[in-house]
């Protein structure tokens, strides 16, 4: 009984992986190889072929996502990394205080935060309107409606969650090293470079992943900041199976979409240096 | 499918759910899944007996509430209309503005109305086109009680009595109509718009929103080629996709909108867009400086229908609510506020006479209004406007993608 009682304790989280997440995806797996309308039902044929037709008419979509996500995720880690370094090493006894000041926004909803940056970047609003007034833009001038605003719109609604795993690893990092290479002649840019940066990799690394993800898959940003050439693959996903009720061609692009994504980390996790990373990472 | 509309299944879906309900349900979304695993069900349903409907509302009372989904800014903010049905019937309401597109509301329903679960809704409220077919075909509309509509009965327009879509009334009753045509911002556009070829103006470059809607789109491509949409054929399609592609490379559409097109016009982002009637009027009352026009080409007419969804807990109470909308009284209070076409034709009157009660600038906004040709069209501005093309499922999968690779780049 004692060797059994381990297996049992896991149960719930085995049954919570059966349930949400190997069921849905079985079911998902099988409907994207089905044909069929709505109407008349839809019947398993393995119509592979739905795979290739998807891609063939949505690869732009595709491509431009992940460049979307890339690029937003650079920018997430260019802004992020200071962000979380300052409040780790010069936070003093206010870290929560700043933790908690990042984390504010996010009491509001995800869509309303980003129909808010429409309301705030209007042509003629508070900002561009000002700036247009001062002569400093052009009346042409316009953020919304860009590839620009869509990404801008994926950094800022994903920021925190790059900047939460980095400070978590530069917080566990011992000024004492740093003292440390310090006295053996590092300067303190070689201390950074060879000491404090190493060790938050983990942290670079799960926010990577973190943001990484759904930026590429979001469909939000896309259409409330986008304009008529940034349809994201979410969008489509989203029209193929609310819209169109295709439910197939919805689950071969999200299959298509994970793939894609699950292979990406992959080759990411072999170039960081791997089984390190992803240890100290779950840690 | 006849069985999905037994008496004692209906009964048991129109019940609220005691937490032994809830282990059942969740033991038949797990069948469910089996289910998909194999295909994902067909639910053509015949459509049922007519002592079948009898038989329902036999089974039916009156529980004094009811719940009523409908689309934004389409009920005077004080809920004066629901306000008076609650004092009179007892009935308490909940109304919930959950409705921003037909094919995102049908999208959402149709996994759990296919369930055979319930919305949670009393009412919802669609627009004629193909999903609002598709919820006739699957069964998923409540037949109406014939008997239960004595103001529809007496009050409603003839054309709105005679819908194509729904003959005999069998299971919707209009919420409102509207115009689909052109807004613009007057602070911007100094021009008087009378033309659909504005919307394709090279000297409007960037400042143009159209809409997202597969049909709405595709609807004025073909009017702005002169083809009438109702009657149109794929060519005509392919030929208005190719418009509208060209419209959008040569950089003139801002952007393919939803219900946000309105924020985006008022506060200037385009400067015309497509747009429906009473949103207009709406902003306009509000005092900002949009104005609204049916091209000289035609717009497109289209009606907003109220319904009973499968599985609805009260639909003796939706029935009294849906009816009692159809008071022409209530029906003035609320056109006053949506401004959009009303089914009750009598309204015009009750405006006037308001009007004549009425002194400075709320006179003349209730007069405005009886005269609006955009409120109650005469004869002659019906025969400017068009309907949408009518779609079947085959077609429909030949016709989306036409528009959506242009909406969707």
């Amino acid at each position: 009984m004692r060797r059994l009682t381990p297996y049992l304790l896991a149960l719930p989280s085995w049954m919570w992986l059966a349930i949400f997440l190997v069921v849905p995806l079985a079911a998902m797996a099988s409907v994207s190889l089905q044909t069929g309308n709505v109407i008349d039902g839809f019947v398993m044929t393995f119509s592979f072929s739905n795979y290739g037709d998807a891609l063939g008419t949505y690869s732009t979509q595709l491509v431009r996502s992940l460049g979307y996500g890339a690029t937003a995720t650079a920018a997430m880690l260019l802004i992020g990394y200071p962000v979380a370094y300052w409040i780790a090493f010069k936070g003093g006894n206010r870290k929560s205080v700043y933790l908690f000041l990042l984390l504010l926004p996010f009491f509001v909803s995800f869509v309303l935060r980003t129909i808010s940056w429409g309301f705030l970047l209007a042509d003629d609003g508070i900002l561009l309107g000002t700036l247009k007034g001062w002569g400093v833009l052009s009346a042409d001038f316009h953020v919304l409606a860009t590839s620009f605003a869509v990404i801008a719109g994926l950094t800022y609604n994903w920021l925190p969650f790059m900047i939460l795993p980095i400070y978590v690893s530069l917080e566990r990092v011992d000024p004492r090293l740093v003292e440390a290479a310090q006295d053996l002649y590092a300067s303190r840019g070689t201390a950074f470079r060879k000491v404090v940066l190493p060790l938050s990799l983990p942290g670079v690394f799960a926010g990577v992943l973190m943001t990484f993800v759904p930026a590429t898959a979001d469909p939000v940003n896309a259409q409330v900041l986008g304009g008529t050439g940034n349809t994201m693959i979410g969008n489509i996903i989203q029209t193929e199976y609310l819209v169109n009720n295709d439910y197939p061609t919805a689950s071969a692009l999200s299959f298509t979409l994970m793939a894609v994504l699950l292979v990406g980390i992959f080759v990411y996790a072999r170039v960081l240096g791997t089984d390190n990373v992803l240890e100290a990472a779950a840690r | 499918m006849k069985h999905l509309h037994s008496p004692a299944l209906v009964r048991g879906m129109t019940q609220p759910r005691t937490r032994r309900d809830v282990f059942r349900l969740a033991g038949l979304s797990a069948a469910g899944l089996a289910l998909s695993a194999c295909g994902v069900q067909g639910q053509k349903a015949e459509p049922p007996k007519a002592d079948a409907v009898a038989d329902y509302w036999a089974q039916q009372k009156q529980n004094n509430k009811v719940i009523f989904a409908n689309w934004p800014e389409y009920m005077p903010e004080d809920h004066g209309p629901l306000k008076k049905f609650q004092q009179e019937t007892g009935i308490s309401y909940e109304y919930k503005e959950v409705i921003n597109e037909n094919t995102e509301f049908f999208g959402k329903a149709d996994p759990v109305l296919r369930a055979g679960q319930p919305l949670g809704y009393d009412i919802v409220v669609m627009t004629n086109g193909i999903q609002l077919q598709h919820m006739f075909t699957l069964g998923y509309a409540v037949m109406l009680d014939q008997s239960k509509m004595p103001n529809f009965q007496a009050n409603a327009g003839e054309a709105y009595k005679n819908r194509a879509y729904d003959p005999g009334n069998k299971y919707t009753m209009p919420f409102a109509s509207g115009i689909t045509g052109i807004a613009y911002n007057t602070k911007y556009v100094k021009d008087k718009i009378t033309s659909i070829d504005a919307l394709f103006d090279a000297k409007y470059e960037g400042r143009v929103g159209m809409m997202a809607d597969a049909q709405e789109i595709a609807n004025f491509g073909m009017i702005a080629l002169g083809v009438d949409p109702e009657t149109s054929t794929e060519d005509d399609w392919k030929k208005a996709g190719e418009k509208l592609k060209a419209q959008r490379d040569a950089g003139i559409v801002r952007k393919y909108y939803n219900q946000d097109y309105i924020d985006a016009v008022s506060r200037g982002d385009v400067w015309l867009t497509m747009a429906w009637s009473g949103d207009v009027f709406q902003r306009q009352l509000a005092g900002e400086p949009v104005a609204f026009v049916v091209p000289e080409e035609g717009g497109t007419i289209w009606t907003d229908n109220m319904l009973i969804p499968k599985g609805a807990a009260n639909p003796v109470d939706a029935m009294m609510l849906m009816d009692y909308l159809y008071k022409p009284e209530i029906a003035a209070e609320l056109d006053e506020y949506i401004q959009f076409v009303t089914p009750v034709p009598a309204v015009q009157d009750l405006l006037r006479e308001k009007a004549e009660s009425a002194s400075g600038e709320d006179k003349k906004a209730l007069l405005d209004m009886a005269e609006s040709p955009l409120m109650f069209p005469t004869e002659a501005d019906y025969a400017k406007l068009r309907s949408y093309t009518p779609l079947t499922t085959a077609k429909e999968q030949v016709f989306n993608p036409i528009f959506q690779s242009v909406t969707q780049a």
